[in-house]
């Protein structure tokens, strides 16, 4: 047998030296990450106080003030987006998986998937001609279309994924005991690939959570507290980018806060996501 | 025995129960098509009159005067060009060496958490991104890499001038970083898609693992590589907030990296609220109409590429 020795000298440096780079890349890559955790944590717990979660901002000059109404926006805007994504998403990826057959189908999922790279802030001017341009003022709402039309294609594309997972001889039971496939569709195929689908609307709403650049020009900012959808409405990431650009040292403190909490947010998201898939829950779309 | 009306069809009730569920289902699927002629409907309907009335020389001029209501294009599509050549060349090394990495060489304990910090990167909004690049990415730059640059690398042109910190080069990092997961997650779907017996043939003939990943498995997956790759050249042109604060905005072409530029993103996140006067409006809304058709086409191929690969079924990891 050929012994690892027998290698010449040139091959087995290469060998290692390919090793030594592989290493060296991964190495790279994962710094910059634990640079921006790192810095984010040291910078935001300092500034993250009870007032930064229960106050609306303070004027130039004036130390203290907070967030909240940032926070809240931000959670009626995503409530909007998820109302228009969800639906459209996963009946988007029923559509895909389950009824269509033909190009149709073939073209939608290539097109969710190209939609998947559309920049951001083309469907904020998009949305911004469609619905503040006819409203004629800025609104929770608008923004709220922005996101959802953002989270979509990674919602069908998952559905879809999940509900091929799923073995046919289930549907063909409940098709054989006279369900009708509209149930068979929705009480079984789906709710076997539920955690599934569950997994991909949440890597969506992770996704758009952080999303500043659609929202600059729907849901626009607002410095007060406001629940009213048809109004301008704050968003935590819109805070952030504003207060990151601007020449105060109060403001930037807040800046780093308002990130601290976003990025636990969305981690948090993605973190739980992680664990259920990871502990079996997906076992039902699995098998 | 008389024949009964058989039980088996269904009723008229789940006939058209089934039937909306159908048509709804279908709509869904349509309104993935519908919402991407609606963004190039809006798009092309609103630049209408900047488009007549510059023309290509919108694509040519490096006037950008919303005073005199003179505007073209050229440095904000050279800026956003120049910014993502320059992520893409930081950027393909390091995640495909990640990607070889982990499906290649690492032990298979370290997979899982590898894979996942990667994940987390692109879990990290955009605007974070752009505070870390300001506070903590920029005043390196400027104190540290960029006069040592200067002094070593300065006579080839690229690292000349006053080291701001902000500008191209804080753009191009920022980038690089925010694109890599997207190009190593692809590539190790890729990776992962290459059969397992041309890693063994390989090793079999004798070849070292180098030598195995060289021919047996990067040769095979060179397509989707490339449709990865060219994936993060879409996310790059498309970026907006990071770049936007971190790379200088101001409508400059200059060969040297030290220098401040702009980009089409960045030119619409900053001055689309502010613009006053149908023209100025036109102008920024055409900028987004080619952007939108850069970045689909730019898709459009990559995920031809990727899709020659891994048969259609979808990325894990895009989200």
């Amino acid at each position: 047998m050929p012994n690892i020795r027998e290698l010449s000298l040139s091959r087995r440096i290469k060998n290692h030296f390919a090793t030594g780079v592989a290493i060296g890349a991964s190495v790279l890559v994962l710094a910059p990450l634990l640079a921006i955790f790192g810095y984010l944590v040291y910078k935001g717990v300092g500034s993250i106080d009870i007032a930064f979660l229960t106050q609306t901002p303070k004027p130039v000059g004036e130390a203290g003030g907070g967030m909240a109404n940032a926070i809240v926006g931000s959670a009626l805007i995503l409530g909007i987006g998820s109302l228009v994504g969800v639906p459209l998403g996963i009946g988007a990826g029923i559509y895909v998986a389950e009824i269509g057959r033909g190009t149709f189908a073939k073209v939608v999922r290539f097109t969710a998937d190209v939609l998947n790279g559309v920049p951001s802030i083309v469907i904020g001017m998009a949305v911004y001609a469609l619905v503040v341009i006819r409203q004629s003022h800025f609104s929770a709402g608008a923004g709220g279309i922005a996101l959802g039309i953002m989270m979509i294609p990674t919602i069908a594309r998952t559905t879809e994924e999940m509900l091929l997972m799923v073995p046919h001889t289930i549907r063909e039971a409940a098709l054989g005991l006279g369900i009708p496939q509209w149930r068979t569709t929705l009480s079984i195929a789906l709710r076997t690939a539920a955690s599934g689908v569950i997994t991909g609307v949440m890597l969506a709403f992770a996704r758009v959570a952080g999303e500043t650049a659609p929202l600059l020009f729907t849901a626009f900012g607002n410095q007060f507290w406001n629940l009213n959808p048809n109004e301008p409405t704050a968003a935590l990431p819109l805070q952030i980018f504003v207060y990151a650009i601007s020449p105060f040292d109060e403001w930037h403190k807040q800046a780093w806060a308002g990130s601290l909490v976003l990025i636990t947010l969305i981690v948090g998201a993605v973190f739980m996501v992680r664990l259920a898939t990871s502990r079996g829950m997906m076992k039902g779309a699995r098998n | 025995m008389k024949p009964r009306k058989s039980k088996i069809s269904a009723g008229w009730a789940t006939l058209l129960a089934d039937r909306l569920f159908r048509y709804a289902m279908t709509l869904c699927a349509a309104s993935v098509l519908g919402i991407v002629a609606f963004v190039l409907y809006e798009l092309h309907d609103r630049s209408r009159m900047s488009i007549s009335q510059f023309g290509w020389k919108f694509f040519s001029s490096q006037n950008w005067d919303p005073v005199l209501g003179d505007f073209g294009a050229l440095p904000f599509i050279y800026g956003t060009l120049a910014s993502s050549i320059l992520a893409l060349i930081l950027a393909v090394p390091l995640a495909i060496g990640v990607a070889v990495f982990v499906t290649e060489m690492c032990p298979r304990v370290l997979r899982g958490p590898i894979s996942f910090m990667v994940e987390l990167l692109a879990a990290i909004p955009s605007v974070i991104y752009g505070l870390w690049g300001i506070f903590v990415l920029a005043p390196l730059l400027r104190q540290y890499i960029q006069p040592w640059l200067a002094s070593t690398l300065g006579w080839t042109g690229f690292f000349t001038g006053p080291p701001y910190g902000i500008g191209m080069m804080a753009a191009g990092i920022i980038l690089a970083i925010m694109i890599i997961p997207i190009i190593a997650s692809i590539t190790r779907e890729v990776l992962y898609a290459v059969p397992q017996h041309q890693r063994e043939a390989a090793l079999a003939v004798g070849a070292t693992r180098w030598e195995m990943i060289r021919i047996a498995v990067l040769r095979n997956a060179r397509v989707g590589i490339m449709g990865a790759i060219i994936l993060g050249l879409g996310r790059a042109i498309g970026e907006t907030m990071a770049v936007t604060m971190v790379i200088g905005n101001r409508p400059e072409i200059s060969k040297s990296l030290f220098q401040p530029g702009y980009t089409m993103a960045s030119v619409i996140a900053n001055e689309f609220s502010e613009a006053t006067g149908d023209l100025y409006l036109s102008a920024l809304v055409e900028i987004g109409l080619v952007l939108f058709l850069v970045t689909f086409v730019v898709n459009i191929i990559a995920r031809m590429l990727i899709w020659s690969i891994t048969r259609g079924s979808p990325a894990r990891t895009n989200a």
